[in-house]
């Protein structure tokens, strides 16, 4: 490959890459009814008319909700299983770990089938909550792989000394273990956090009348292309790149 | 030291293996009986029939959604492997070191819009009256717009961006594990850049792309949105009739029977990959 051939490439592969994104975000200024070329403007009426109407805001609450609910619930089933499999001799904790992840291999609608079938089969009401147990069957496994896989021996012998000054267990997970993982809890919280705020097909099987802000934006794009669907884009990409950039600045920077 | 505290250790392990077990395995168990069950009507009855199955190997949209969604899965795994390759190989060899962190961060950046709007910004490029056919006809390349959206390339199209992200990720890391001694000793023997590349990095990459590939042909059989947003009601993949049996006909058994077979063919291209499979260093 010769030096101006991977320039080329290089130049082609991000301009498809950025195509959709720069038109959505483009056409979210749009000064008309319609989100296609010529384009009008720059306006912010469709920001101004997305962010104030009540079935927006509500789902983005739900969303958020169900969110951060779930991925709490998932982290926290995570971090114990992780310490029970890495601190304890357990029988059969191949098999136990194999089940753990087993969730990952099979796509969210199948999963969400069959959460649909036994719900309604109980005759129990579809909510958010039912959106959230979805969730955290997800989010589960991804939360025990990343906090199992740094849960060290290292760690260990500064367990064994707080036992040895009186700890009890309780006391150790609480006081020595749990900021000792804090780096591996919060990406496990915030990857959980991500998918879940994202999430379509479950929610829009587990939910009928709270709905997420991807089932609002599902079920407003049966009336074709609209700028305002380019103004919700657009500013969940803001929202998202704004946590991106805070998380690089926090986070990922103290590391170095 | 491990503890051999059992009572312990099952006590911090039970409650994400109940989770896991009442809201996962059970509702697949169901799932599984629930494809043997009959509908009749309205009502169902349990057993082991295999009307379901039946169904599925003789009605011809059936057996076509099946045939659509193995066409769409291997020709945008192909189409992605193949545009992804060289791009993890121009970032990891020809982009200078410090530049590679932020030549991948602007590489994720645009996926980290919603996943509904993803396939809809697409919509926005591809429509009729769409960014590709005004263009084109404002440059006096063609008269008529071209019929992009609601066709099996705008599906294709929506998912190779996606995939090309991921495997150029994990191509990219392949590579970057990969000592440079390797190329060089290989160029000492007088191997050119292209022999260099086939009979040496290719194979000691393809785990990874082997990983990469299966990833990208599990999470695209499973997907709905982009066929559904893209494709339109043309030709209907595998879970797009699923959501038709739930929806219109609340043939539960039927949409089972459809996923089962799903989940047959994800574990037939595991069984089949499981060689080169690193899932455990993705």
């Amino acid at each position: 490959m010769t030096r101006s051939f991977s320039w080329l490439y290089l130049a082609i592969a991000f301009g498809f890459i950025y195509l959709p994104v720069g038109a959505l975000v483009l056409f979210s200024f749009q000064d008309g009814g319609l989100p296609v070329p010529p384009f009008n403007g720059p306006s912010l009426r469709w920001y101004g008319e997305v962010l104030s109407d009540r079935n927006v805001t509500s789902a983005l609450f739900h969303s958020l909700l169900v969110a951060v609910g779930s991925s709490a619930i998932a982290v926290m089933l995570g971090f114990f299983a992780a310490y029970g499999l890495a601190r304890y001799v357990l029988p059969g904790s191949v098999f136990i770990r194999a089940l753990l992840i087993a969730p990952l291999t099979v796509s969210y609608l199948i999963v969400g089938l069959g959460l649909l079938i036994v719900l309604t089969r109980m005759g129990l009401g579809l909510s958010l909550i039912t959106v959230g147990i979805g969730h955290v069957v997800i989010n589960l496994p991804l939360a025990f792989a990343i906090i199992y896989a740094s849960m060290g021996a290292q760690h260990e012998n500064a367990e064994r000394a707080a036992r040895d000054l009186g700890a009890t267990e309780a006391w150790v997970l609480l006081l020595v273990t749990a900021p000792m993982l804090s780096p591996a809890i919060a990406a496990a919280f915030f990857l959980s956090v991500t998918l879940s705020w994202d999430e379509f097909i479950i929610a829009f099987l587990l939910t009928r009348f709270d709905i997420t802000l991807p089932v609002e934006i599902w079920s407003m794009l049966r009336s074709g292309l609209s700028p305002s669907l380019n103004a919700i884009g657009s500013f969940v990409f803001l929202i998202s790149v704004a946590a991106l950039l805070l998380l690089e600045l926090t986070v990922l920077r103290r590391r170095k | 030291m491990k503890s051999d505290n059992v009572k312990w250790g099952w006590g911090f392990v039970t409650p994400a293996l109940f989770w896991t077990i009442a809201f996962f395995v059970v509702p697949l168990a169901v799932m599984a009986a629930m494809s043997f069950a009959n509908l009749e009507g309205r009502s169902l009855t349990w057993g082991f029939h295999l009307d379901n199955y039946e169904e599925l190997a003789t009605r011809t949209y059936l057996k076509r959604a099946v045939l659509v969604s193995l066409e769409i899965t291997l020709t945008v795994t192909l189409v992605s492997v193949v545009l992804a390759y060289p791009l993890a190989a121009i970032i990891a060899f020809r982009v200078p070191l410090r530049w590679q962190r932020i030549v991948l961060l602007l590489a994720i950046l645009p996926f980290w819009t919603s996943y509904v709007v993803r396939s809809y910004a697409w919509l926005l490029v591809l429509a009729r009256e769409g960014l590709i056919n005004q263009t084109l006809i404002e440059l006096g390349i063609i008269t008529e717009p071209l019929t992009l959206a609601n066709t099996r390339f705008a599906t294709v199209t929506g998912f190779v961006h996606f995939f090309v992200m991921l495997l150029t990720l994990t191509i990219y890391a392949n590579l970057k594990q990969l000592s440079p001694n390797y190329r060089l000793a290989a160029m000492d023997l007088g191997a050119n850049t292209f022999q260099t590349f086939r009979h040496v990095i290719m194979p000691l990459t393809l785990p990874g792309i082997v990983t990469g590939a299966f990833l990208t042909f599990v999470l695209c059989i499973g997907d709905y949105v982009t066929p559904h947003i893209l494709g339109g009601n043309n030709e209907l993949t595998m879970p797009q009739v699923i959501m038709v049996q739930l929806g219109r006909r609340a043939d539960f058994p039927l949409a089972s029977a459809l996923a089962m077979v799903m989940m047959g063919m994800v574990t037939l291209v595991y069984l089949a990959s499981a060689r080169w499979l690193r899932i455990d260093r993705v």
